[in-house]
């Protein structure tokens, strides 16, 4: 039950944002670097789910799309069911690739528009070779029935579905290859709350049925709360916490976590006041010095500008900050 | 504050239809819309995407894109109609009386001029001010939506700013010639949620201490809950419930209103699965008759599918559009 089915471990990700070379030879420039990951691990346990939340820019679709092949890292490993993965290694990779899937944001970029529904979700069982002739039709429709839609819109093409059943399809799409773990990035940012109640319902329930294993990427803080086993807090592409997922709302270690948990606003009327947030995002192309939340944290102290934290462990998981476990009393 | 009956509204709009005009028949987008804000008054405006939020804000500042157009129903400013206004009234009545933010701060912002530029001409279109004055007055705007460095920062182009500081810089726009109403449509939908607090609290502040007043458009409840006095649900393009907010918010009475309530995961809450409403909002061209919502309702009835419920008032300043609030509890 509880044996990490993928483990990350320092995983970094640099892009290459120099300009072209006459450009920087002429402006004496050099090399530009962007780092959107920086040394990130942590581990999934099989039929859980993990969450990642950060703002726009902190490298939560980067981890992701390293995590599925799309990208190299440019260091560090993934392991998945104990097997490392390397994707430069074709024949071995395929076994393991029908074994994940990605769920993306927009349910409307992510499915061809020419195809028809049914060649939608049917493309990964015939890219595997999973079933031949009429049984891919008959799972096809037995897919789009478990997601909520029915046999009879096989037929259709994408534009004649409204968002949340679009996502349906994408959901469909995925499930067929039989997978065990499926990477969901943002699959409900651009729905209605209706309409997301729906899909994180139904995400849920086909955990339940088929122990599927989540990797779940969100800005929406209660989104997480309500499906994650496990969180990871990102900033400036670097894990700055990871715990528990009940515990890190009622006991956030990092004081970026306990920034972000008060930016929430208070729907139930609790008055719980939200504090002002300090600051924006700095610029990823040149983080500030020793820790890069430095500029906006409260609790900053000289050593913060001169050192990057480490993660220590506390009592709820991990935090990479210098005073992490004294939160509470400090702040 | 509330929307006191006593109180001349700032606003009143009543049974607004708008409808595109298209080959196959017309589409009704708002079907006799109606409320009111009071002076200093933030109204919070929710509902599904297609429910009509934009639509309503568009049709405020007349700004409808043709071939939408308003097809019935008044909208009046203190008591004046500003909905059949010829375009250059209603253009001086834009940015003078009534400001407008957008979910894009690159919409409202021109990106070939300073915001200093911009601000100052905004500002003297519609004040008899001199070119300094007006300057004194947008160098303080800034600041005071916290722009830091605001007297150099003014001299800007909008791209050298970041998304959450060009929000402030639209927000300065909207407020500079001391509007009576600003209309904010998702002005933070494009913001990361740390950033989104910082500019709620920002436009709620600053209308507060000049006494205008907010139509805040969102699909985000949380924002409503903490910054509207009012709200306004809207489905299909009619007003299903309208009230102050802690009374919709705890109380909601529009089975549609509930629904959409327990849909919003909480940081608060803990059960382990959301309510559900079932099906979509309906397409223009297929609202079924009777109440928009009936084919998604739980409690719906025979007289549901015959006849439409109109507003009626279930608490005070408290009005829900369904035939359950007549028949239980009114
Ligand atoms: N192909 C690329 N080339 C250069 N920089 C990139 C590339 N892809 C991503 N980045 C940068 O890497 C950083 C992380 O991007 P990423 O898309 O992972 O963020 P994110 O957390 O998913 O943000 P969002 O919430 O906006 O989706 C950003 O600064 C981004 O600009
Ligand atoms: N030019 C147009 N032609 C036809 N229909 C239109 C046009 N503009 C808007 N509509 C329709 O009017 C309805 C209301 O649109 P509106 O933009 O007001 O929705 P909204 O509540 O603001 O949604 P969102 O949350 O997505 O911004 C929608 O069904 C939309 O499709
Ligand atoms: S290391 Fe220093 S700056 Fe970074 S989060 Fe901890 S206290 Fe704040
Ligand atoms: S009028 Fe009928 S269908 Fe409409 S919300 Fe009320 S009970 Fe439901
Ligand atoms: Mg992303
Ligand atoms: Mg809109």
């Amino acid at each position: 039950m509880s044996e990490p089915l993928v483990q990350v471990d320092g995983l970094t990700r640099r892009f290459d944002i120099s300009k072209p070379w006459l450009n920087r030879v002429l402006e004496r420039q050099s090399r530009q670097f962007l780092t959107a990951n920086a040394d990130v691990s942590f581990s999934i346990k099989k039929g859980e789910t993990f969450a990642l939340v950060g703002e726009s820019g902190s490298g939560k679709s980067t981890i992701a799309k390293m995590i599925v092949g799309l990208l190299a890292p440019s260091a560090g490993h993934i392991r998945f069911d104990g097997q490392e993965m390397d994707f430069a290694s074709g024949a071995d990779m395929r076994a393991l690739r029908r074994r994940f899937q990605m769920i993306f944001q927009d349910p409307f970029a992510s499915l061809n528009p020419r195809w028809r529904v049914r060649d939608i979700v049917a493309e990964p069982i015939v890219t595997f070779g999973l079933l031949q002739g009429s049984e891919i039709t008959r799972e096809v429709d037995r897919l789009l029935e478990v997601v909520g839609l029915s046999a009879t819109d096989a037929a259709k093409f994408p534009h004649e579905f409204s968002g949340g059943q679009r996502q349906r399809i994408a959901i469909a799409r995925a499930l067929s290859s039989k997978p065990e773990f499926i990477v969901c990035d943002e699959p409900t940012s651009a729905l209605d709350v209706s309409v997301q109640a729906q899909i994180l319902n139904l995400m849920r329930d086909l955990q339940d049925e088929f122990g599927l294993t989540y990797l779940l990427i969100s800005h929406d803080l209660s989104v997480v709360r309500h499906m994650a086993n496990c969180i990871g807090v990102l900033y400036l592409g670097r894990l700055v916490e990871v715990a528990d997922a009940k515990r890190l709302f009622l006991e956030p270690q990092h004081p970026y976590t306990r920034m972000l948990l008060d930016a929430v606003p208070d729907l139930a009327l609790s008055g719980r006041r939200r504090k002002p947030v300090l600051g924006e995002i700095p610029n990823p192309i040149d983080p500030p010095s020793g820790c890069a939340f430095h500029p906006r944290c409260p609790m900053a102290a000289d050593i913060c500008t001169a050192e990057t934290p480490l993660p220590r462990v506390t009592p709820t998981g991990q935090a990479a900050c210098h005073f992490a476990g004294q939160v509470g009393e400090v702040a | 504050m509330t929307g006191g009956d006593m109180q001349e509204p700032l606003l009143t709009v009543r049974d607004l239809v708008v409808e595109f005009p298209m080959r196959r028949g017309t589409l009704r987008a708002l079907d006799q819309v109606s409320f009111d804000i009071a002076p200093g008054e933030v109204l919070g405006m929710v509902g599904e995407s297609g429910a009509g939020k934009s639509l309503t804000g568009a049709s405020i500042i007349g700004l409808l894109e043709p071939p939408g157009r308003i097809a019935g129903g008044e909208i009046r400013l203190r008591g004046e109609r500003i909905d059949n206004l010829p375009p250059e009234a209603m253009r001086r009545i834009r940015g003078r009386r009534i400001g407008m933010v957008f979910q894009d701060p690159l919409t409202s912002l021109n990106p070939l001029y300073t915001v200093a530029q911009q601000l100052i001409q905004t500002i003297r279109t519609h004040m008899d001010v001199s070119e300094a004055e007006a300057r004194k007055r947008a160098v303080a705007l800034l600041d005071r939506v916290g722009i830091p460095a605001a007297a150099r920062r003014i001299d800007d182009y909008p791209h050298h700013f970041s998304g959450g500081m060009r929000q402030r810089v639209v927000i300065a726009l909207a407020l500079c010639a001391e509007p009576e109403l600003v209309i904010a449509d998702e002005p933070t939908t494009a913001l990361d949620v740390s950033v989104q607090a910082q500019i709620i609290d920002v436009l709620k502040e600053i209308c507060a201490e000049r006494g205008a007043s907010v139509m805040l458009i969102t699909h985000d409840m949380g924002v409503i809950a903490e910054t509207a006095d009012r709200v306004a649900v809207l489905y299909a393009g009619r007003v299903a419930e309208i009230g102050p907010v802690r009374d919709v918010i705890q109380h909601a009475r529009h089975p549609y209103t509930r629904g959409l309530m327990g849909a919003i995961p909480t940081l608060e809450q803990t059960s382990d699965r959301l309510v559900q409403i079932p099906g979509a909002m309906p397409r223009l061209n297929a609202i079924p008759k009777g109440c928009a919502f009936n084919p998604r309702c739980e409690q719906v009835f025979e007289r549901c599918y015959s006849e439409r419920p109109s507003l009626r008032q279930a608490a005070p300043n408290h009005q829900v559009a369904c035939w359950l609030t007549e028949e239980g509890s009114a």
